[in-house]
C-alpha cells in the first residue's frame, strides 16, 4: 500500500501498562497525541504515518509529468487539481505523523537519505497520456481499498487525516476512470494506449498492498494496535473483485491469462506479481527510483533559500512590531 | 541536520464552515508568519468550499488540559445529574415543558 512492509518495533515495557494500553484499543478508544503509547507503537506509528506521508508527495512526480501536456485545458485543471490534492494529503499526514513527536525537517531528511520508504507504485514511469488514466483509476483505486478501513485506526491524528483524504480520494479515481473510457472509446491507437498502460501498471498496482501475509513479519502486532486494519492478501482480493469488471466494462483485458472466477470462494483467482521485482524496487532499482529521490532533493536544496529568506522577514516584521508598540 | 530554528513553525487551524457555525479545529501547517499561514490555511484545508472564516494560531500557544488530569476535571460533574432536564419527571399532564 502507500505504507508497506513497515517494521513493527518491540516493546518491552511495564506489562500492567501494555495491556491497559492494549484494553484502551480493544475498546475502540482513540489514543490521542498525549496519551500515554508504548515506544514501539509510537515508533512505528511514525515510520508508517511517515511512510504514507512520502508516497503522497512524490507520488506527484509521476502525474506532473503530464501536466504541461494534457490533451485538453479541463484535464490539464483536473489534473492540476488532482496533484494539489496529494500535496494536501502528504501535508494532512506529516501533521498526524509530527503529534508524535518527528519534526518535518526530519521527516524530509529521512526520505531523503533512505531511512524511510515511499510506496513502490512511483518509481514506475508514466509514459502516456493513458497512464494518467491507469494511475487515477487503479493506484487511486488500490489506496482506496487501503484508506477506508484506516479511517477507523487506533492513533486519533492518522484517523482523523485518513477522514479528510478518502473524502477527497474518490475523486481521484473517478478522474482516471474517466480518462480510460474516453480513451477506449476513441480510436484503435488510443484504445491500444489504454491496454498498454493497463498492462503496465496491473502488476504494480497489485504489489501495492505488500508480500503475502504468510511472507509478512510485522502484521500481527500492527493489527493488534489497528494500526493495519485488514491483512495484505484481503485487500489484494478485494481490489481485484473490484477492478475486474471494471477492465471488462472498459473492453480491456487484464494481463492475466490465469485470472479465473472462483465460485467458491466468490472472487477471482489471479497471478500474484513478481516479487523479486518488488523487492528489487524497494531496494532503489526500480525504474525512476534514482529520478525521484533527485527531484525530491533538487526541490528540498533549491527551496533552502525560500525557507530561511521567509523566516528571516518574518523575525523582522515581529521586531519592526514590537518596536512600533 | 535540521535546525529547529529554521523550521517554520506550527499552527493550528480552525475553519468556520457556514455561517452561524463556530469555528472547528481542521489541523495543522507550517509556515513562517500569519500572513502566509492563513493563506496555506486557505489552500490545504478549504480546496472544496469547506470554509467561510479561518483562524490560525501558533501551536506553541495553546494552553491544554494533561490526559492525566482527566480524574480531577471532569469526575465532578458525574455525580450532579440533576443538572440535565431528564433527571426530573414531569407528568405527562403538565404537557410540554
Amino acid at each position: 500500500m502507500y505504507a508497506q512492509m513497515v517494521k513493527s518495533e518491540a516493546t518491552d515495557e511495564d506489562p500492567a501498562r501494555l495491556a491497559a494500553f492494549q484494553a484502551r484499543i480493544d475498546a475502540d478508544e482513540k489514543i490521542e497525541p498525549k496519551d500515554w503509547m508504548p515506544v514501539g507503537y509510537r515508533k512505528t506509528l511514525i515510520r508508517q504515518i511517515g511512510q504514507h506521508a512520502h508516497s503522497e508527495i512524490v507520488g506527484q512526480l509521476p502525474e506532473g509529468n503530464w501536466i504541461t501536456r494534457a490533451p485538453t485545458l479541463e484535464r490539464k485543471a483536473i489534473l492540476l487539481a488532482k496533484v494539489q490534492d496529494e500535496a494536501g494529503h502528504g501535508l494532512y499526514l506529516y501533521c498526524a505523523a509530527e503529534t508524535l513527536g518527528v519534526s518535518r525537517d526530519e521527516l524530509t531528511e529521512m526520505l531523503l537519505d533512505g531511512r524511510m520508504k515511499y510506496s513502490s507504485i512511483f518509481n514506475y514511469p508514466t509514459l502516456t497520456w493513458a497512464d494518467m488514466g491507469a494511475v487515477g483509476w487503479l493506484v487511486d483505486g488500490a489506496a482506496i481499498m487501503n484508506q477506508v478501513p484506516l479511517q477507523r485506526t487506533s492513533f486519533g491524528p492518522y484517523a482523523r487525516a485518513m477522514v479528510r483524504i478518502c473524502k477527497e480520494e474518490s475523486f481521484h479515481q473517478r478522474q482516471g476512470f474517466d480518462i480510460m473510457m474516453k480513451m477506449c472509446s476513441g480510436t484503435d491507437a488510443q484504445k491500444r494506449m489504454a491496454q498498454d498502460a493497463l498492462n503496465r501498471f496491473w502488476y504494480p498496482s497489485l504489489m501495492m498492498f505488500g508480500p503475502s501475509d504468510k511472507d509478512s513479519v510485522h502484521s500481527a502486532q500492527s493489527m493488534a494496535w489497528k494500526i493495519k486494519m485488514n491483512t495484505n492478501d484481503e485487500l489484494r482480493q478485494k481490489f481485484v473483485d473490484q477492478t475486474v469488471p471494471q477492465a471488462e466494462y472498459l473492453g480491456l483485458n487484464v494481463p492475466d491469462k490465469s485470472l479465473t472466477w472462483n465460485a467458491d470462494k466468490g472472487g477471482y483467482d489471479f497471478a500474484e506479481p513478481d516479487w523479486a521485482e518488488f523487492y528489487d524496487v524497494l531496494r532503489g532499482n526500480g525504474p525512476c527510483n534514482v529520478e525521484r529521490i533527485a527531484a525530491r532533493q533538487k526541490a528540498w536544496d533549491d527551496g533552502a533559500w525560500v525557507r530561511y529568506g521567509l523566516m528571516a522577514h518574518a523575525a523582522k516584521r515581529r521586531a519592526a512590531k514590537l518596536a512600533a508598540q | 541536520m535540521s535546525d529547529p530554528k529554521t523550521e517554520w513553525p506550527l499552527w493550528e487551524v480552525f475553519i468556520r464552515g457556514q455561517h452561524g457555525m463556530s469555528h472547528r479545529h481542521v489541523g495543522s501547517l507550517h509556515a513562517a508568519d500569519e500572513a502566509m499561514a492563513i493563506k496555506n490555511a486557505r489552500d490545504v484545508y478549504t480546496r472544496r468550499n469547506e470554509g467561510v472564516s479561518i483562524w490560525v494560531v501558533e501551536a506553541r500557544h495553546i494552553a491544554a488540559s494533561s490526559p492525566s488530569d482527566k480524574g480531577p476535571l471532569y469526575e465532578p460533574a458525574n455525580s450532579k445529574v440533576y443538572r440535565h432536564p431528564t433527571f426530573f419527571d414531569i407528568p405527562d399532564d403538565v404537557g410540554a415543558m
